[in-house]
């Protein structure tokens, strides 16, 4: 019989305490397949709370910080008056936007309308399952990571079809297909980085290319491979805005063009769940970035065995956040400095420029790897 | 395996999560009679003119089949590239000149399939 096994290091913690309370059960029922399946279950279910907690917990922080970015980019103080500094603000919205009324517009085809924002979260969900966070500390530590990573990307569009289609409204339609179009044409050059992440680090999975850029800080792959690592860098940073439809890549939402793009009809909770996706997104593509560009969870050591004694002092899982931490406040710079595109722009840009590129940096990488190698 | 089972629970996590909220949204939100004008689409406060489902330009469909192909390109390009380095190093029973050929003979194909596509002028946004 199939006995599932746990490999987190909360894990072993489960699989000890578990026995010990089965010991409790009538002896007719006890047996170690059984508290196998329950150690596992347990475990699972710490992992979608830990999961859980990660995801929703960190949208208040993200909104906050996003309307402090903007605020100072724009030299304004941003929201000031309730709790220290507006602290509390985005839990007041967040609370505001549970009693609000949810309602689909007349002619809207209400299955699809409830149905979209369901599909919208399950991407994020499952890119965080796959992201290492520590040593040892992953939920689902699969081989083929990456592929998975881009496959359920597609769901992301899916969602937002649907939504802009069933709302009934033309701003909705206009800007959901907008997006479509440009998530796919720019799902292209992102799993072309990604390939290119796979060919210089020789493995799919994301805990082995964590591994693989330990060391110094000259051993991240955005600079282990001289010029070529950043110029990906670079591209994968253009590609992921352009993926989760930030700004500038934001014409899908361009409220000067078309109100509120894709989520126009929507209201209350559903609304929150399209906001809450664009802000996992969020933090899934820096934390893709980091694991695949910027070390990961490993200290930015450099060489020097006093300093480096320190660096690697503190946990990795403060290391990992504080570098996606670093990404996202890149991600809100640029959001809050650059102007919009237009769409035809935008896929010139992506197909006759970025697709080309991506190409041309992939035969150099394996040039690179031939010569070097 | 027992990977896949946990990653099986987290495909319905997001999507429990979104119905969740849903059901909180329509038990807990505040509630007003659902007059004609507040369930009429939201456009230009003039009523809406036809069908919002319109019918749209054909552009659309070409740039998806444009990204099927180079998405599965990509697809294909994973089990190789995962085994560049190795095969390059002489590790493995296949031979680097053919390897390199055969890539090289695949790309040509694809880019030969984008230049076409520029050419005709698909990739031009109107």
């Amino acid at each position: 019989m199939f006995v599932p096994s746990i490999t987190n290091p909360i894990g072993d913690f489960v699989r000890d305490i578990v026995p010990r309370l089965a010991e409790y059960l009538p002896a007719s029922i006890q047996s170690d397949t059984l508290n196998s399946i329950v150690a596992f279950l347990v475990n699972a279910l710490i992992c979608v709370i830990a999961v859980c907690a990660v995801n929703i917990g960190s949208a208040p922080i993200l909104i906050y910080m996003e309307r402090k970015v903007c605020a100072h980019v724009q030299c304004r103080l941003g929201p000031m008056r309730l709790g220290w500094h507006g602290t509390i603000q985005t839990i007041a919205d967040v609370l505001k936007m549970l009693f609000k009324e949810v309602y689909a517009p007349s002619g809207a085809d209400k299955l699809m309308f409830y149905l979209a924002p369901l599909i919208v979260l399950i991407a994020p969900f499952i890119v965080c399952a796959l992201i290492p966070f520590g040593r040892n500390l992953v939920v689902a530590d699969v081989s083929m990571g990456i592929p998975l990573i881009i496959a359920v990307n597609g769901f992301g569009v899916l969602g937002i079809l649907l939504g802009g289609w069933s709302s009934n409204n033309k701003y909705s339609l206009l800007g959901a297909l907008r997006s479509g179009a440009q998530m796919i044409s720019y799902e292209i050059s992102f799993a072309m980085i990604l390939l290119f992440v796979v060919m210089i680090s020789g493995s799919t999975n994301l805990m082995s290319i964590t591994m693989g850029q330990e060391g110094t800080i000259l051993d991240w792959w955005i600079f282990k491979i001289p010029v070529l690592g950043f110029i990906a860098f670079i591209l994968f940073f253009i590609s992921s805005t352009a993926e989760m439809n930030r700004a500038p890549f934001d014409i899908a939402e361009a409220e000067q063009e078309l109100t509120g793009g894709y989520h126009t009809e929507y209201n209350g909770t559903p609304f929150a769940m399209f906001y809450l996706a664009e802000y996992i997104a969020l933090v899934t593509n820096s934390a893709l970035a980091v694991t695949c560009f910027l070390g990961g969870f490993l200290p930015p050591c450099i060489g020097i065995a006093a300093v480096d004694n320190y660096l690697n002092m503190v946990p990795g899982v403060i290391w990992f956040f504080a570098k996606v931490y670093f990404m996202i406040w890149c991600y809100m710079m640029v959001r809050w400095t650059f102007v919009r595109p237009r769409v035809d722009q935008l896929m010139d840009f992506e197909w006759k420029f970025l697709l080309p590129v991506n190409l041309v940096l992939l035969v150099a990488g394996a040039a690179y790897i031939v010569v070097f190698n | 395996m027992s990977e896949y089972i946990i990653l099986s629970i987290f495909l319905f996590l997001g999507a429990f999560i979104a119905a969740a909220a849903t059901i909180t949204g329509l038990l807990l939100g505040y509630r007003t009679k659902k007059t004609k004008n507040k369930m009429a689409p939201y456009e230009c406060g003039m009523e809406t003119i036809g069908n919002a489902r319109i019918q749209f330009k054909v552009g659309y469909y070409l740039f998806a089949l444009l990204f099927l192909v180079f998405d599965i390109e990509a697809l294909f390009l994973f089990p190789v590239m995962m085994n560049f380095k190795e095969i390059m190093a002489g590790h493995t029973a296949l031979s680097p000149t053919i390897v390199i050929v055969d890539l090289v003979i695949f790309i040509a194909i694809l880019v030969s399939g984008l230049a076409y596509a520029w050419k005709k002028g698909i990739l031009k946004w109107e």
